[in-house]
């Protein structure tokens, strides 16, 4: 019990242990915040990606793509585990905008808006047609033309945090869409013949999926269309990749397992099929596999960040420590006291370590409240100083950043006030083991007071 | 416990620290034994060995050679643990700058070594029992106004008598008092003495390490110290 009390009131009649608590409170601060808003930005893409891509996707990168994707969609709608199955066309294509001499080469993606809707996330990435996806590829201006959804990032520019100037109604904007159709062997498939196909889309709304590369870069089309200016329509239809969404209750890595087994199982059916050796080159992926590029990205950043504040604690525990040998130096005293009475080292080590703790707890849990609260406001701070100053943490215009994520999660809070306790803790070994080594006739000398 | 009513004995003790390159033989073979319930005063000049004498009876310091035996019990043969428990249960210290804890109150400081020998479940078993025994003691030294004051509030005399209480607050059989009155004018150093004499009466066994002759002859024995021995033994009329 008096180790206790001793640590509690070490604590607060000795100044010097501010220092020590505000050391650590600035540290934990920093940090919370810091973790806050990299957790949350890698957190909010890899939702984006998810949502982008759905739980699993069988698909080739080759522009060929691969054939009788609807039988194996087919043994996808039997199996139980899924919840709904999308083909889709991937390519490259040149983009023009009609009567203009504006054009690019971008990417473009053919799919069923309702079906990939029922996978993914783009429903919901629409604007004009978020309630009724079915008409995504339906331009509001005359429902019989062909309609195409692009990136946002195309279309309308960032005006800074607020988001995107949007119109009430899409403008009436055709689109020219070239593409080299391959045949099954990859070569070109109107070789000697005007070799690309060309259709005309007309803009029928815009798809914001925050993912900055996909936004600034696709063009959603119709999978009939899409197939047919890739060469991949025709007696044996191909297509790019099949995107699969799994019911709720199934954990992504047995899902795919299931998948790959299935996709095992489908080759051996078609070995002798006519383009059998295209179904070679398709892999089983998961989303977060599937996306692994762009994710690897962020979480090595998060993982550098990590390591920086982890520094940033090493310093904290130096701080701690020199603050502990100063106390522990003008504590000698205390320490032949205690000793004379029967204290055991182990209990000047206790009390000592408590100190720490009790430093660490305090110091922590001031941190975190400035951080909780910081983080609460974050976005007004930010805000605030944008209109005064024009100062902004990330600019709207060039990154897909919509709030600056400030939801604390309670387990990176946990592992930050263990770990500061415990850098605290560190901290305190050494003094500790000092104090409790110290001789008390030595201690209690005249020449020592 | 001893059959021959010496609560303690020290033999051929033999002390000595090294001081840069020189070795300073303090204790040069010293025999020490005192019956229950007696008051001995060591006196000496400065280094002479008096304060390392008292360390090594209470268990504070270990001797390089030699015995010392409390109620029999060799102390070179008890763990630290046991050692631990001994200087809790056994023996009080006075030292003669006081050492009282600035973080605790007078009470606080009192029942310290109470608090010390229980964990938390057992300091609130008998925690009600040690204030009671504190706030007695600080009766009986006349500081019954003072428990709650902190040591800095308190005189030289004041913090000398709750050093005393602290010392008596588990009941031991020995009490070793290091100068008690060297850091006190001589009204307040008689004041001391008093309490001494009046704990001595009662029974309690006293062994007090003084430089001044004249306070020495309040002791029921006087052992003087000289170059690390034994020189002169007496006992007052």
């Amino acid at each position: 019990m008096y180790k206790i009390i001793l640590a509690i009131r070490y604590l607060l009649r000795r100044r010097i242990t501010y220092f020590a608590v505000l050391a650590v409170a600035l540290c934990v601060f920093i940090v919370v915040v810091v973790m806050t808003v990299v957790t949350g930005l890698v957190g909010d893409f890899k939702r984006k990606s998810h949502n982008f891509v759905g739980d699993c996707v069988v698909g080739t990168e080759s522009l060929v793509g691969f054939a009788y994707y609807e039988d194996f969609i087919k043994m996808l709608e039997q199996a139980h585990f899924v919840e709904g199955v999308s083909p889709v066309i991937k390519s490259y294509a040149l983009v023009s905008r009609e009567q203009t001499e504006q054009n690019a080469g971008l990417e473009i993606m053919g799919i069923d808006p309702v079906r990939h809707s029922g996978v993914t996330g783009f429903g919901k990435t629409l604007y004009h047609r978020k309630d009724d996806v079915a008409k995504a590829f339906v331009p509001a201006y005359d429902v019989n033309l062909p309609g195409c959804v692009v990136g946002i990032d195309l279309w309308l520019i960032r005006t800074g945090k607020s988001g995107y100037l949007y119109e009430d109604t899409p403008a009436e904007v055709a689109f020219v869409v070239s593409c080299f159709p391959l045949t099954a062997k990859g070569a070109p498939a109107k070789a000697g013949a005007g070799e690309v196909n060309t259709k005309t889309f007309y803009y029928s709304d815009t798809s914001h999926s925050g993912l900055a590369h996909v936004d600034s870069s696709l063009v959603y089309l119709p999978f009939e269309q899409a197939q047919w200016l890739c060469g991949m329509a025709g007696p044996d239809k191909r297509a790019s990749a099949i995107h699969i969404k799994f019911r709720p209750n199934v954990k992504l890595q047995v899902g795919c397992e299931r998948i790959a087994l299935l996709w095992q199982r489908f080759k051996q059916e078609k070995a002798g099929e006519k383009q059998a050796n295209l179904l070679d080159i398709v892999t089983v992926q998961s989303w977060k596999d599937y996306r692994r590029a762009s994710i690897a990205a962020m979480e090595k950043e998060q993982t550098m960040m990590t390591v920086m504040f982890g520094l940033v604690g090493i310093t904290t525990v130096f701080v701690v420590l020199v603050v502990f040998y100063m106390i522990v130096s003008h504590k000698s005293k205390d320490i032949g006291i205690l000793k004379s009475i029967g204290v055991s080292n182990a209990n000047i080590i206790q009390l000592f370590s408590g100190f720490a703790i009790l430093v660490g707890l305090l110091g922590s849990g001031v941190g975190a409240f400035a951080g909780w609260l910081f983080l609460l406001k974050i976005n007004r701070i930010e805000d605030l100083l944008f209109e005064h100053f024009g100062f902004q943490l990330w600019d709207r215009t060039i990154y897909a950043i919509g709030d600056i994520p400030n939801q604390v999660e309670l387990k990176v809070l946990a592992v930050i006030i263990a770990s500061a306790i415990a850098a605290c803790l560190a901290g305190a070994v050494l003094p500790s083991w000092r104090a409790a080594k110290l001789e008390p006739v030595e201690t209690l000398q005249v020449s020592q007071l | 416990m001893s059959k021959d009513n010496f609560i303690l004995r020290a033999e051929e003790l033999y002390k000595s620290y090294r001081m840069g390159a020189a070795e300073v033989r303090v204790l040069k073979g010293v025999d020490l034994a005192v019956k229950k319930g007696e008051f001995v005063a060591v006196v000496g000049a400065s280094g002479s060995g008096k304060s390392t004498l008292l360390h090594i009876l209470g268990g504070l310091d270990k001797p390089d050679k030699g015995v010392v035996r409390f109620e029999g019990q060799d102390l070179r043969r008890l763990s630290s643990g046991q050692l631990n428990r001994f200087r809790n249960k056994k023996v009080g210290f006075v030292f003669q700058f006081y050492h009282l804890l600035d973080e605790l109150n007078v009470l606080e400081n009192v029942f310290l070594p109470a608090m010390a020998s229980k964990g938390v479940i057992g300091w609130l078993v008998c925690r009600r029992w040690a204030k009671k025994r504190a706030r007695s003691l600080l009766g009986q030294l006349g500081l019954d106004e003072r428990a709650n004051h902190k040591p800095y509030q308190l005189s030289g005399g004041e913090r000398q008598r709750v050093a005393i209480g602290r010392a008596l607050m588990n009941e031991p059989k020995l009490l070793l008092a290091d100068e008690p009155t060297g850091n006190l004018d001589s009204a307040t150093g008689n004041g001391i003495l008093e309490v001494l004499e009046k704990l001595n009466s009662t029974g309690q066994t006293i062994i007090m390490v003084t430089h001044d002759e004249r306070i020495a002859q309040r002791a029921g024995r006087i052992i003087t110290l000289a170059d690390g021995k034994m020189t002169h033994k007496s006992i007052r009329a």
